[in-house]
């Protein structure tokens, strides 16, 4: 057998998605060598197309990064759902297919003549994968949703802040970032009961329940003893000193944290304060945690006369955890990532080169990257239609001009 | 694949087995897969792991029987007792590898090969393992052997820097989230090798960095500075517009507490702004420069920030004078996304969630009560989920495990009284 060069070459996946959760799971496939067609509407595009940033600041529906940073290794395709041959089309792909991916509303795809039991009967083995945002039972089903607002309804929002001010939503859409490895998960394992059994399946995953995971501890702490969890700032219940300090220079930040007796003893040598550690104040968590306020202050009396990578190396050095709260460009340069290849450089056409992210997970003997740049939208409507579906020349041409791509 | 007589359940992952050594970094991988019908065993040092002093704990009694967090994110596994620091622990270990189809661990990189038992030593006895391991920052680069907690992933994955309110230092989300992150991960990650392990026989290892998994949560900071060398900031509860910049609120304070409501451009305007309008004036609370505004056509990409102020001026009045059910389900019949802010009490009364059945009352014989645990947010059409079961007690599946690996219960007294389990 000839050497698979990654783990899930071979596999065929339509995906119908579009925002984040969605291409996520399929950009993350298809980096692990899955064959990907992301199906776009030419008219109805995908919001993250028209959001910034742009290269060069130039608008465009293919100079997107954010559209770009979702769709690695993906063919893409424009196809018309609200056109009778558009919907015709989407079956066949769904006939290639193994995998159908999807993440609209619920009942979205019902409406379009693609819902699960229309799609069996094109490909009874088929797998389709749904990520609804409260799934397809219940009064929320149909309302539509946000990932950024989404994170507030799940108890994130209320968490993030400082207890004497209002709660600071958490920036971005959140949620987008949970849910797409349930998902994974999920259609891995399908995959491999049909292996076993032969039997596709229909698979939901409900973003709101997946988030709900990520905070059930407070949530069953108030089914147990109705308690409501208050807003901390950067503080940690039994640690301290635990936070972030301002550091040298214009926003610069770093975060510190020490958890153990030793730790602690460490971070006051590397402070060249050695004697901190046996100050009453200080000398015992229970003390620390008191003095919480005046240990901080003096905790960035040090850290303003360094920048937070002086920091880091310092109190690393120290066996203490401490890292650079990190801005755009940091992250842009971080030596680490850099060195292990999380960014990955590739040509698009219209953006230029520019990176792409490695799935976080990394197989030894497989180990996938991002192979294509992300599509311009319709870029491979030829490939696709006439290559994988096999369509003549003159009905890729009557289709074209019927608006079936639009 | 194993076969051990165990009644076969019609769950997905029903006929596989999987060594959890993960602590707090690593559990809700070993959890989800559990939560897909594996028989996930969660080994843990004499006397429990690390995770069990998180809290909260059961009536705030800090015993690691009764962490809350511990309940959360073993739901479904069993657990048993092995010291791997000694010898006959190594051994027993090896033995279970055997017949296992995955492993996950969390030590510091090395910490397995230091103890004889890293990859290579386990693809020797079953070639077909995968080895999953989560650590603070991969395998390999220069931060590999750095320390981490939730904070420092969180601050070095970008994410911290854009959180919070701009006159106070940045914020992390107040409960840990990186390890949770980078868990889901791995449980992703291994799947993924599990399916080629299908086609082709072939075990491997899978390599998880928290902070790579960090990394993806931010969604456009890294990227602005690639395209346009601009530095996103913090905004609190609102976005603002870098191109003219006005500040559009996220949060707003209701009669009893918060809603979430996004003022958005373009298309979303249209959307949520034009259903938000119409029923502020069904209430008389939309002044006239309100409803006069074409939402199809308002775009705050280029609204001056005197319009966006005014225009938040009257909807902050009408959601102030609502209680936050009152805007969800008033939202949810005019197609308009009003969210509470919602509190732990908040989701735990959510009518979606209890609709669905989604909390599942679990049994806790020693403390002689029900608690709630979150169900699977997976459904599937052909298999079922398993029945909730309550995370284990501490080596409380030894007798029936090491049973499984043949040790008689008086060998098990001896590995007892030497420390191993």
């Amino acid at each position: 057998m000839e050497k698979r060069k990654q783990a899930l070459q071979g596999l065929k996946v339509a995906d119908f998605s579009w925002l984040i959760a969605g291409p996520l799971v399929a950009k993350f496939l298809g980096d692990h060598g899955a064959e990907v067609i992301h199906i776009e509407s030419g008219t109805k595009t995908d919001n993250l197309r028209n959001t910034l940033p742009m290269k060069d600041n130039v608008p465009g529906i293919n100079r997107s990064a954010a559209f770009a940073r979702y769709n690695s290794s993906k063919y893409g395709v424009s196809l018309n759902l609200g056109h009778p041959k558009g919907v015709e089309i989407a079956r066949e792909i769904v006939a290639w297919a193994d995998v159908v991916l999807e993440n609209f509303s619920s009942g979205t795809m019902e409406r379009m003549g693609l819902g699960y039991e229309e799609l069996r009967k094109v490909n009874p083995d088929i797998i389709m994968v749904s990520l609804p945002m409260f799934g397809h039972s219940g009064p929320l089903a149909k309302h539509p949703g946000l990932g950024s607002q989404l994170a507030d309804l799940i108890g994130f929002g209320n968490l993030t802040g400082w207890p004497d001010r209002p709660p600071v939503s958490p920036p971005g859409a959140y949620t987008d970032f949970i849910s797409p490895y349930y998902a994974i998960s999920a259609l891995m394992v399908a995959l491999d009961y049909r292996h076993r059994t032969g039997k596709g399946q229909y698979i939901e995953v409900s973003q709101y329940e997946a988030g709900v995971h990520f905070v059930a501890p407070l949530v069953m702490d108030w089914f147990v003893h109705g308690r409501e969890s208050p807003r901390t700032g950067n503080r940690c219940p039994g640690v301290a000193p635990h936070g972030v300090y301002r550091c040298r220079g214009h926003e610069r930040w770093c975060a510190i944290a020490a958890f153990t007796e030793e730790e602690w003893r460490n971070l006051c040598c590397a402070m060249e304060m050695p004697d901190l550690a046996y100050d009453p104040r200080f000398i015992t968590v229970i003390a620390r945690l008191h003095n919480q306020e005046e240990l901080e202050a003096l905790i960035e009396k040090w850290t303003m006369e360094h920048s937070p990578e002086e920091v880091m190396t310092l109190l690393q050095k120290a066996g203490v955890a401490a890292g650079t709260v990190c801005n755009g460009r940091d992250q842009n340069e971080d030596p680490h990532l850099n060195a292990r290849g999380f960014y990955r450089e590739l040509e698009h056409s219209e953006i230029g080169r520019h990176r792409y992210l490695m799935p976080p997970f990394r197989l030894s003997k497989t180990p996938g990257e991002p192979s294509m740049p992300a599509p311009c939208l319709g870029q491979h409507n030829e490939y696709v239609y006439r290559q994988i579906l096999g369509m003549s020349d003159e009905e890729f041409v009557r289709l074209l001009n019927e608006g079936v791509f639009d | 694949m194993k076969d051990t007589g165990r009644q076969y359940r019609e769950t997905m992952l029903g006929p596989y087995r999987v060594l959890d050594l993960t602590d707090e970094k690593g559990l809700i991988c070993g959890k989800t897969l559990a939560d897909l019908g594996a028989d996930v065993i969660q080994i843990e040092p004499p006397g429990g792991s690390s995770a069990r002093d998180l809290g909260p704990f059961y009536r705030d009694i800090p015993s690691a029987e009764e962490s809350l967090y511990w309940f959360a994110y073993n739901a479904n596994k069993r657990s048993i007792t092995l010291n791997l620091e000694t010898v006959d622990g190594q051994e027993m270990f090896k033995k279970l590898v055997a017949e296992a189809d995955f492993v996950i661990e969390s030590f510091p990189p090395g910490h397995l090969d230091s103890l004889g038992i890293g990859y290579p030593a386990l693809s020797q006895i079953n070639p077909r393992v995968i080895l999953t391991s989560i650590t603070t920052f991969g395998q390999t680069g220069p931060y590999r052997d750095c320390k981490t907690c939730d904070l420092v992933s969180m601050a070095l994955s970008g994410y911290v820097f854009l959180t919070g309110d701009p006159d106070r230092p940045p914020v992390r989300i107040g409960f840990p989230q990186a390890y949770l992150h980078a868990g889901m991960a791995a449980a992703a990650g291994t799947m993924v090798a599990h399916y080629h392990r299908q086609l082709t026989g072939e075990g491997q290892r899978v390599d998880v960095s928290i902070l790579e998994a960090c990394a993806w949560i931010p969604t456009d900071s890294a990227i602005y500075w690639e395209m346009n060398q601009v530095l996103e900031e913090r905004h609190g509860g609102a976005r603002v517009r870098p191109t003219t910049g006005a500040r559009m609120k996220r949060i707003w304070q209701c009669q009893d507490g918060y809603v979430s409501f996004d003022m958005y451009g373009a298309r979303l305007a249209r959307n949520f702004m034009t259903p938000l309008v119409a029923w502020m004036a069904e209430e008389g609370a939309a002044p006239d420069f309100l409803k006069e505004i074409d939402w199809n056509t308002f775009d705050y990409f280029v609204a001056p920030p005197e319009l966006v102020e005014k225009v938040a001026e009257p909807i902050a009045q009408f959601f102030a004078g609502r209680t936050r059910e009152e805007l969800l389900w008033g939202g949810v019949a005019r197609r308009c996304c009003i969210y509470p802010v919602a509190t732990p009490g908040g989701v735990a009364m959510s009518r979606q969630l209890e609709e669905r059945g989604f909390w599942v009352d679990v049994e806790h014989d020693w403390l002689g009560a029900r608690i709630k645990y979150p169900g699977s947010c997976i459904r599937a059409s052909e298999t079922v989920s398993p029945s909730a079961r309550r995370a284990p007690r501490v080596g409380e599946h030894n007798v029936e495990v090491y049973g499984e690996l043949g040790l008689s219960r008086k060998e098990l007294v001896t590995l007892k009284r030497r420390g191993v389990i």
